[in-house]
């Protein structure tokens, strides 16, 4: 089992140093000077283009030969120094993630983990009889096809403006400042309804799918037509059924989780919800390279910790991998 | 599943825990003790939360939107502006000698009380009595002295090019200011810059390094201004009025007592919120306002069109290094074929207006010569343009609808704009199919904002837009963004198409010497720059954008509009435009008062 978990370990650290070099690579094959988009609209009244041109080139580091910025990033890297971000000039990289991440993470997670659960068991439900089946199953295609951003400027309008029962935009009450108070909180909770509603309706529909599809085929193994046969209570058989069809499940779940440091992009958009998907999209427009390098080390290193997670779960939720390990 | 439930409703708790606590420590990293002490202008740092829940009053606090584009970084007024997510710094907290008003053409005395010129190379300030900082320290022409020499000292500061013809400030006593100039004055520059350059305390900036001026985030800043920086968050800067402001016994009292400036993430959200009345001035470009102003949803400046009161113009500037484009008989063509009726009514659904052949914005109409524009203007007129083309000697060879230049080579060239501008890529399609109408193969492409802005800047464009001609009180400013010269490998600052015209330039060169009094001379110079201008046409004034501003009358009134004499102001928050109205647009509000 040790030589199992060292020789993951050690894959992991091979993929993350290319991912991170191919990270590092990526935004400077973007067409275009992030430099020259910072400066583009101050150069109008004044000849100090040149001048500031060279200055922020210096302070970015980009007048750097290639292989030096290389060297330098990992460097700074491994000193939780990620740069500074041109976009948001002068905030530090790490800040900017500081201060974002923490909405996506408040929408995304609870939204994930409740559509997979909500998901997972009317998936299970829609499996049991062909009633329920002709039921949740169309609904569950309809939520799943339905384009995201059209159901969250719908949910926006009809409860937002039509109904006025929730605000359209924000993360808390544009009257209020935080403060650990019921009131704040309260507003907290309405703003964040609407968004944790439009992605937790998208989720849903697709795990359903996904839980009845798995939980049918379970059902049709060998060994669910022998309890069957005999004589076990349907109960049973469902109950051992689900236990093997939620391991994909699983899988999908902890993969979610990896990526939420890329923030929900259409639903900031939709909601004026603040976070870090609006910011990424913000800093690939504007050739920000900290920013985005910033970003999606974080996906990295998000994805891969949820793929090692995924690892030890497996190990301990499925007795297969269990004893497919220590007969190695 | 019951170990699942129970691990899953765990993260479920701990992850709203940890955000909730997260943005509840948040943006107080100074909170001044606002509702106790009002009258307090010193911000006392305060490490904790305020304890009972802060809720702004409805009829105090101005709800803005347009101007934030993301969260605020930096509060330093030297900053270039579309950085500064902070829009208000200069404006709300620093101020400027002088402002300007766009809609009667006078240089307003602002920290300055007047400004001449004793002789022609030397100007004096004289400076208010009774100006402060907020944090008590006075406002003295050692403040000022201190700010113009910053320009001197470092390079990399928008303004130090004013130097090449400054030679030094001195500040005579605590509220004179004499700037001397050597040889070769820029009049028009430094009128200019006279409501740009913002006055920074001398005894706080003096102990600062040259990173922190030029590149330094300044937070908590401390200025002459109106208001004062409150507090921000990730979508959202709040300033708060500053009660001891020098200008309330000159100019009045701002209305608001607190502005909170809205960053909306999309054009539905403002929209939404400006209808409900949650926003009172929208900035933003809302296609469709046009409809909805017909019907009352929301108020504009104009009852009818153009709605919007024009900002800027939108130019398309023509790459004349390249083979048509470097004949002027083809861009005068080009000029006739465009079709910017239907750019006014389709893309923009009336909310602007075509500009004038000069590309001077209304409120610099003095300086237009009306004679040559009557003779040498364009309007849109397809078989002008196929009459021009003909005469040129371009014809259509190959029977594909398309001309071929004199000498026979295909014609195939390509309109851009940056893809995500939905009013530009509109207007581009527009742009397209007039020309191919008139027998130009023009194609329209948007590429990445990134992208495009390397072409405009190194001149690998063919033909774009580009609308940095804002309003100014001076023609100037316009003409050397046009011309800029000399012309380099990369443009930054205008005259993206690289037109190389020595005349041209040295009549931009003597406008920026004639007196700002001498508006004679101006004009005499102007006109000759009009002439060159559309006889060579090297680059397009189409249309003028609009200074978007929509606003609800929900909670806050007597908004600027036409024929309302009680606000003559500009209804806008943008970054530059403060000192063009937008403060005293905001000392004219009133509040809607409940009945």
């Amino acid at each position: 089992m040790k030589r199992y978990f060292l020789r993951k370990l050690l894959i992991y650290l091979l993929t993350f140093f290319l991912a991170v070099t191919i990270d590092w690579l990526i935004p400077r094959f973007m067409p275009g000077d992030p430099i020259a988009n910072m400066l583009a609209r101050t150069s109008v009244n004044s000849n100090a283009a040149q001048v500031m041109y060279e200055y922020y080139s210096h302070v970015f580091g980009l007048d750097l030969p290639i292989w030096q910025q290389y060297l330098n990033f990992w460097g700074s890297l491994f000193h939780g120094d990620l740069g500074i971000s041109a976009y948001l000039f002068p905030t530090p990289v790490v800040n900017v993630l500081k201060r974002a991440v923490p909405y996506d993470i408040f929408l995304l997670v609870p939204s994930i983990l409740l559509s997979w659960y909500v998901g997972n068991k009317f998936g299970a439900f829609a499996a049991r009889s062909k009633w329920l089946d002709n039921t949740i199953s169309p609904l569950s295609y309809v939520l799943t096809a339905t384009p995201y951003m059209w159901l969250g400027i719908l949910l926006a309008w009809f409860f937002g403006i039509v109904l006025r029962i929730f605000p359209i935009a924000g993360a808390y009450s544009f009257t209020m400042r935080p403060t650990l108070s019921l009131p704040f909180i309260g507003s907290v909770l309405k703003h964040w309804f609407l968004p944790f509603a439009s992605l937790f309706l998208v989720g849903v529909g697709g795990q359903a799918i996904g839980m009845r599809n798995m939980i049918i085929y379970e059902l049709e193994a060998d060994y669910s037509h022998y309890l069957e046969a005999l004589g076990a209570p349907r109960s049973l058989i469902r109950k051992y059924a689900f236990r093997n069809a939620i391991l994909p499940q699983v899988t999908g779940l902890a993969l979610s989780l990896g990526v939420i440091v890329a923030g929900a992009l259409v639903t900031e958009v939709v909601f004026s919800y603040p976070g870090i998907g609006y910011l990424l999209l913000a800093a690939i427009q504007n050739q920000d390279y900290f920013l985005i390098q910033g970003c999606f080390l974080f996906i990295i290193i998000g994805v891969l910790i949820a793929n090692f997670i995924i690892d030890i779960v497996y190990v301990i939720i499925d007795p297969r991998t269990r004893r497919g390990m220590t007969g190695e | 599943m019951k170990r699942a439930t129970f691990f899953l409703s765990i993260l479920l708790a701990l992850s709203l825990l940890l955000s909730a606590c997260q943005t509840a420590a948040e943006p107080t990293e100074v909170a001044e003790p606002v509702d106790e002490q009002e009258t307090e202008p010193v911000e006392e740092p305060v490490v904790e939360a305020p304890e009972e829940t802060v809720v702004y009053d409805r009829s105090e606090t101005l709800y803005v939107s347009g101007a934030a584009w993301g969260p605020a970084s930096t509060w330093n007024p030297f900053q270039p502006g579309s950085l500064a997510n902070t829009t208000g710094t200069l404006g709300y907290v620093y101020e400027t000698l002088f402002a300007y008003d766009p809609m009667t053409g006078e240089m307003i005395p602002w920290l300055a009380e007047s400004g001449e010129w004793v002789d022609d190379a030397t100007y004096v300030v004289t400076l208010r009595d009774g100006l402060t900082w907020s944090d008590g320290e006075a406002l003295t022409a050692d403040d000022v002295k201190f700010t113009f020499d910053l320009g001197q000292q470092y390079a990399a500061l928008w303004f130090s090019p004013m130097w090449n013809y400054l030679s030094s400030v001195t500040a005579d006593s605590a509220t004179q200011v004499t700037f001397a100039f050597g040889d070769d004055i820029l009049y028009q520059e430094w009128s200019n810059n006279l409501y740009n350059i913002p006055i920074v305390p001398e005894h706080l900036w003096s102990s600062k390094t040259e990173e922190e001026i030029i590149v330094g985030a300044n937070e908590n800043p401390i200025g002459s201004g109106a208001y004062l920086y409150d507090t921000h968050a990730e979508d959202r800067n709040i300033w708060v009025r500053n009660e001891n402001w020098w200008g309330i016994d000159v100019f009045g009292t701002p209305a608001p007592k607190r502005i909170v400036d809205i960053r909306t993430s999309s054009n539905n959200v403002a929209l939404g919120m400006v209808t409900m009345g949650d926003i009172d001035l929208s900035n933003n470009f809302l296609p469709g306002i046009a409809e909805l102003s017909k019907q009352g949803y929301v108020d504009t400046y104009f009852e009818g069109p153009p709605y919007m009161l024009s900002a800027n113009t939108a130019v398309l500037f023509l790459n004349t290094t390249l083979k048509p484009l470097d004949d002027a008989a083809f861009r005068r063509a080009l000029a006739f074929a465009i079709d910017v009726p239907s750019i006014v009514n389709v893309a923009y659904a009336q909310l602007v207006a075509a500009a004038s052949p000069s590309g001077l914005l209304p409120s610099l109409s003095t300086f237009e010569d009306a004679d040559v524009i009557a003779e040498l203007g364009y309007s849109f007129d397809t078989a002008q343009a196929q009459q021009i083309l003909a005469d040129a000697g371009y014809v259509d060879i190959d029977d594909d609808g398309f001309v071929e230049t004199p000498d026979g080579d295909p014609i195939e060239l390509q309109v851009t704009c940056p893809s995500g501008w939905t009013d530009w890529m509109a207007a581009i399609d527009i742009i397209a199919s007039s020309a191919q109408a008139a027998g130009i193969n023009v194609q329209s492409t948007y590429p990445d904002y990134g992208a495009w802005n390397t072409e405009l800047q190194s001149g690998t464009f063919n033909m774009t837009l580009n609308n940095w001609a804002a309003m100014s009180n001076t023609p100037w400013t316009l003409y050397n963004l046009l011309f800029r010269h000399p012309i380099q490998e990369q443009m930054q600052s205008g005259n993206f198409g690289r037109y190389d015209n020595q005349t041209i330039f040295d009549l931009v060169d003597e406008l920026a010497r004639v007196p700002m009094t001498d508006i004679a001379g101006m004009q005499a110079v102007t006109s000759q720059i009009q002439e060159l201008m559309l006889t060579e046409m090297p680059m397009i004034p189409l249309w003028y954008n609009g200074l978007w501003a929509q606003f609800s009358t929900a909670h806050w009134t007597n908004w600027p509009a036409e024929g309302n004499a009680d606000n003559p102001t500009l209804p806008t928050t943008w970054s530059g435009y403060w000192q063009l109205g937008g403060l005293m647009n905001l000392i004219n509000l009133e509040p809607v008062v409940a009945e």
